[in-house]
C-alpha cells in the first residue's frame, strides 16, 4: 500500500480506510494485535485485516460489517484528522488540472495545513516529481511529515517549517507549479516567482476573502505574471431517490347529485376509499440536499512567463 | 535533490512536426507545425515557419507576408501617464458618430503595416468622446480595441487544461459538452495516476483519453474501449506525447466484449491468409481475391487496342505482383491488429483494472455495468454524462446489484471573476452546464451461493455462518452492519 501505488492485500503498517456507511469513513493504521472500535463492534487487525484483500467486507465483533478500502487522496480528504480547515476534492481537482500537474512535476506549496492537497499533489506527480511544502506551525509541520512517512510517500516530499513570506520555499529555480493557501499571499509572490524554473510555470492562490484576491491579483500583475484569472467552483450533489406523488382527484364526469352526495358523506369514510381512488405516481429522481457548500474560496491562477 | 535545476532549452524549443496550440486572447487552436502548410487562425492565413526554433510561450506578430516574426518588445499596455478623463457618462450621447475613422481608413492603416497598438492609438486620437469617458470606461475601451486589432499569436505547448478549454470553447459537441472543471473532477475522482491500469471508454474525440495519458506520464497502461470501426484519437494526437507513451496505450473493440466476458474470445491466428476476424465461417482467402482479379485482368486485353501480346502479359504479371504485395501488406496489418487485440484482451482478462473512466454519448448504464466487471475491488470509477437521468438509472442499477459503494451523483458549477481595483465582480456570462458525474468505489461482490467465495479459511465457522445470515438478512445496498 501507498498513497501513490495500489496493492491487492493488506499488510501490517498499512493505512486503510474503513467504510462504515454512507458518508462515513475512518482511517486505521494496521498493527498486529491491535483492535479498532466501530459502531458495529471491534475489528481485530490480525485476523480481520492483515492478509485480506482491499475491498473486502469485514465482520465486526458485534456481527455487523464494514468495508476496508485502499487509501486514495480523495478518501483521505474526507476522513483525515483536521488540524486546519482543509481543501476539498472539488477545488483540488481544479487546482490539479489548472496547474498542469503530472508525473515529474516539481511543486512548491504553502501552507501544508492538514495535508489534504499535499496528498493529492503527491499522487499526481509520482513517481518522478517532488513536493516542497512549507508550514509555519511547528507541530503541524511535524504531523504532516509523520503522515507522509506512514503513507509511504516521504521520498517525494520535503517539509520545511518556516514562513514562506519571509524565507520563501527553501528552493529556487526548480518549480513547475506553486500553490499558496496563506493569509497574505501577496507577500509571498516574489518568493513564488523565484521558486519557478527559468522557463516559467503555473501559480495558484486560494483565498476565502475577495479583498485578499484583489491584493493578490495586483501583486501578480505588478510582478509580471500573465493570464491572471480568478474563479470559484462549487459542487452540487444530487441525492437519488424515489418520490411518491399523489394524483389529484378531479371527480367523476357525471357530477351533479353525486357530487352533493359526496360532500354530505362524513369525512371519516374518505380514508377507506382514499387508497383505491387516489392513485399516485412513483418517480425516480434526484433532489438536492437541504444545504450545500456555498463557498470555499476563490482560486486565482496565473502563468509565470520565461525569464 | 538539487535545489536549482537548469532546464534544457532544447526541450523548450518549437520543432517541425510538433503539435502546438496557437493562442490569441481567449481563442485557442491546435495545429501541427508544418513548414509547407498554411494554417488559418482567427480569420488569418499564416505560415508557421517563423516559429520553428523559437521557445514555447513566445509571442509572434503576423506580418504582411502572413509569416510569423518574434515580437521583440513586451508591451504590457498600461501607461502610467495621467489621461484626461470625465467623471461619469451623463453627457455622452451614443450616436455612433464619435469615431471619425471609417472602416476603409482602418483597413488602409492595416495595409500600411501599422501594429495593433498603433491602430488603437489612432482610434483613440480620432474619437470625439474618448476624453469625456471615465478612466474605467477608457481602460475598457482600450482593452476592447486591443482585442480586436491585436495581431499577435502565442505558441503554447499543449496540456489537458489548454486542450479542454479549446474544445469546450470551439467544438463542445465533439466532447459531449464536457467542461474543463468537469474533466478535472473525472481525473481526480478517478485517482488517475502513474503506474495504474485504466480502462477508458469515451467519445470525446480522444480528449479524455489524452488527459488520462497525461496523468499517467507513460507509466502503467490504458485500455481504450471503442465502439464501431476504430478508436478515435484526434485530440489525443494534439497532446504531442512522446512516442513511448503509445506503448502503454491499448484498444479493444466493444463488439468483442461479450466474447471476452464469456471466455469465448478467440485471439489465435486462424487463417493464414489473414482474412479472419475471429468469427468462424467468414474466411475469404486471398487466392479467391486474386482469381477474381485475374478474371478482370484477362478481360482487359479485349478492351485495349492491342499491340504486342508480350506487353499485355507483362501488365498481367505486374498487376499480379501488385495484388500479391497488397495482400501481403494486408496480412501484416491484420496480424498486427490481432496481436494488439491479444495484448488488450490479456490486460483485461485478469479483471484487475485499477480504474474506469466513461465519458460518451452512449447510454452509460450498459457500458458501466459491462465494464465494471473488469475492475478490481476497492478501485474508483467515474462516469460522465451530459444528462442527469441516465446516471440516475446507473445509480439505481448499481444499488440493486451491489458491488459499488460511496456512490455520488454530482455536477460542478464554475464562475469566473473580473478582479480590478474598485471593479471586482463575477463576470457577466457563465457556463450553463458542464454535465454530470457519477462516481463510486468498487468492493468485493456480495458473497452468496453463486457469488465468489469470501472470507479466509481460518475464519471461525460460527462467525462465518453469522456473517452469511447477516448478509442474507440485511439489504446490503441500503444499510450497513445491521444485525
Amino acid at each position: 500500500m501507498s498513497f501513490v501505488e495500489y496493492s491487492e492485500f493488506i499488510q501490517e503498517g498499512d493505512v486503510v480506510i474503513i467504510f462504515t456507511g454512507h458518508d462515513s469513513m475512518m482511517p486505521i493504521k494496521v498493527e498486529s494485535g491491535a483492535q479498532t472500535q466501530t459502531r458495529y463492534g471491534a475489528i481485530r487487525h490480525s485476523s480481520d485485516l492483515i492478509g485480506q484483500k482491499f475491498g473486502s467486507k469485514v465482520t465486526c465483533s458485534k456481527g455487523g460489517w464494514v468495508y476496508v478500502l485502499h487509501p486514495t487522496p480523495e478518501l483521505w480528504t474526507v476522513s483525515l484528522p483536521h488540524r486546519t480547515q482543509i481543501l476539498y476534492t472539488t477545488d483540488i481537482a481544479n487546482i490539479t488540472l489548472m496547474l498542469d500537474l503530472k508525473p515529474g512535476s516539481i511543486v512548491c506549496e504553502s501552507g501544508t495545513g492538514s495535508g489534504s492537497l499535499s496528498h493529492a499533489i503527491l499522487r499526481t506527480i509520482a513517481p518522478s516529481g517532488h513536493l516542497h511544502t512549507v508550514e509555519f506551525h511547528a507541530q503541524r509541520a511535524e504531523k504532516a511529515a509523520q503522515e507522509f512517512r506512514d503513507h509511504k510517500v516521504a521520498h517525494m516530499v520535503t517539509v520545511r517549517n518556516q514562513d514562506v513570506c519571509k524565507e520563501g520555499f527553501g528552493v529556487v529555480g526548480v518549480a513547475d507549479a506553486v500553490f499558496l493557501d496563506i493569509p497574505s499571499p501577496w507577500e509571498a509572490i516574489s518568493h513564488a516567482k523565484r521558486a519557478f524554473k527559468r522557463k516559467g510555470g503555473r501559480l495558484c492562490s486560494f483565498s476565502p476573502c475577495i479583498e485578499q484576491v484583489q491584493r493578490t491579483c495586483e501583486a501578480l500583475l505588478d510582478k509580471g505574471f500573465q493570464e491572471i484569472c480568478t474563479l470559484e467552483v462549487l459542487q452540487r450533489t444530487h441525492d437519488v431517490r424515489s418520490v411518491t406523488l399523489p394524483l389529484p382527484d378531479f371527480g367523476s364526469e357525471e357530477g351533479g347529485l353525486d357530487c352533493a352526495k359526496m360532500m354530505i358523506d362524513p369525512p371519516s369514510e374518505a380514508p377507506a376509499s382514499a387508497n383505491a381512488s387516489y392513485p399516485s405516481v412513483i418517480c425516480r429522481t434526484a433532489t438536492p440536499p437541504r444545504e450545500m457548500a456555498g463557498h470555499t474560496g476563490y482560486l486565482t491562477f496565473a502563468s509565470k512567463p520565461r525569464d | 535533490m538539487a535545489d536549482t535545476v537548469t532546464d534544457t532549452d532544447a526541450e523548450c524549443r518549437i520543432r517541425e512536426g510538433d503539435y502546438v496550440v496557437l493562442k490569441r486572447g481567449d481563442v485557442y487552436k491546435s495545429v501541427q507545425i508544418d513548414k509547407k502548410k498554411k494554417v488559418i487562425f482567427e480569420k488569418q492565413w499564416i505560415f508557421l515557419d517563423g516559429a520553428v526554433g523559437e521557445l514555447y510561450g513566445s509571442t509572434f506578430e503576423v506580418n504582411a507576408g502572413a509569416k510569423l516574426s518574434l515580437r521583440k518588445t513586451n508591451n504590457s499596455g498600461s501607461s502610467a501617464e495621467t489621461k484626461e478623463a470625465g467623471l461619469d457618462n451623463r453627457h455622452i450621447v451614443d450616436d455612433g458618430k464619435s469615431q471619425k475613422l471609417t472602416r476603409d481608413d482602418i483597413e488602409s492603416l492595416k495595409e500600411q503595416g501599422l501594429k495593433g497598438q498603433e491602430i488603437v492609438q489612432q482610434l483613440i486620437d480620432n474619437s470625439t468622446t474618448f476624453r469625456d469617458k471615465t478612466e474605467f470606461a477608457q481602460e475598457k475601451y482600450i482593452k476592447k480595441k486591443k482585442k480586436k486589432y491585436e495581431n499577435s499569436i502565442t505558441v503554447l505547448k499543449p496540456t489537458s487544461r489548454i486542450l479542454a478549454m479549446m474544445y469546450h470553447g470551439r467544438e463542445p459537441g465533439k466532447v459531449c459538452h464536457l467542461r474543463c472543471d468537469t474533466l478535472a473532477q473525472l481525473l481526480t475522482l478517478g485517482n488517475i495516476h502513474a503506474g495504474s491500469k485504466v480502462i477508458v471508454f469515451e467519445t470525446c474525440a480522444g480528449l479524455v483519453l489524452g488527459s488520462v495519458m497525461e496523468r499517467m506520464g507513460g507509466y502503467g497502461s490504458v485500455i481504450q474501449m471503442y465502439p464501431g470501426g476504430g478508436p478515435v484519437r484526434a485530440a489525443t494526437d494534439s497532446f504531442g506525447f512522446p512516442s513511448h507513451f503509445h506503448d502503454t496505450l491499448h484498444e479493444f473493440p466493444l463488439c468483442k466484449l461479450s466474447a471476452l466476458l464469456s471466455g469465448t474470445l478467440n485471439t489465435e491466428e486462424k487463417d493464414p491468409d489473414g482474412q479472419s476476424d475471429g468469427r468462424p465461417g467468414e474466411r475469404v482467402t486471398s487466392s479467391q481475391l486474386s482469381s477474381g482479379g485475374g478474371e478482370e485482368a484477362s478481360s482487359e486485353p479485349q478492351k485495349m487496342e492491342v499491340c504486342a501480346e508480350q506487353a499485355t502479359d507483362k501488365d498481367k504479371e505486374r498487376m499480379e505482383r501488385l495484388r500479391e504485395q497488397k495482400a501481403q501488406e494486408k496480412r501484416v496489418k491484420m496480424e498486427e491488429k490481432r496481436k494488439r487485440l491479444c495484448a488488450a484482451a490479456a490486460l483485461l482478462k485478469g479483471r484487475d483494472a485499477d480504474g474506469l473512466v466513461i465519458a460518451s454519448r452512449f447510454h452509460p448504464c450498459p457500458v458501466l455495468l459491462g465494464l465494471l466487471k473488469f475492475v478490481a475491488p476497492s478501485r474508483p470509477f467515474v462516469v460522465y454524462c451530459q444528462y442527469r437521468e441516465p446516471l440516475i438509472e446507473c445509480y439505481t442499477k448499481l444499488r440493486e446489484q451491489g458491488g459499488a459503494i460511496n456512490l455520488r451523483l454530482t455536477d460542478t458549477w464554475s464562475r469566473h471573476y473580473q478582479v480590478l481595483p474598485n471593479r471586482t465582480h463575477p463576470k457577466l456570462l457563465m457556463s450553463g452546464g458542464g454535465g454530470y458525474v457519477l462516481s463510486g468505489t468498487t468492493v468485493a461482490a456480495n458473497g452468496g451461493p453463486s457469488g465468489p467465495r469470501q472470507g479466509t479459511a481460518g475464519e471461525p465457522l460460527a462467525k462465518r455462518l453469522r456473517r452469511d445470515e447477516t448478509t442474507a438478512a440485511s439489504d446490503s445496498s441500503t444499510s450497513f452492519g445491521s444485525v
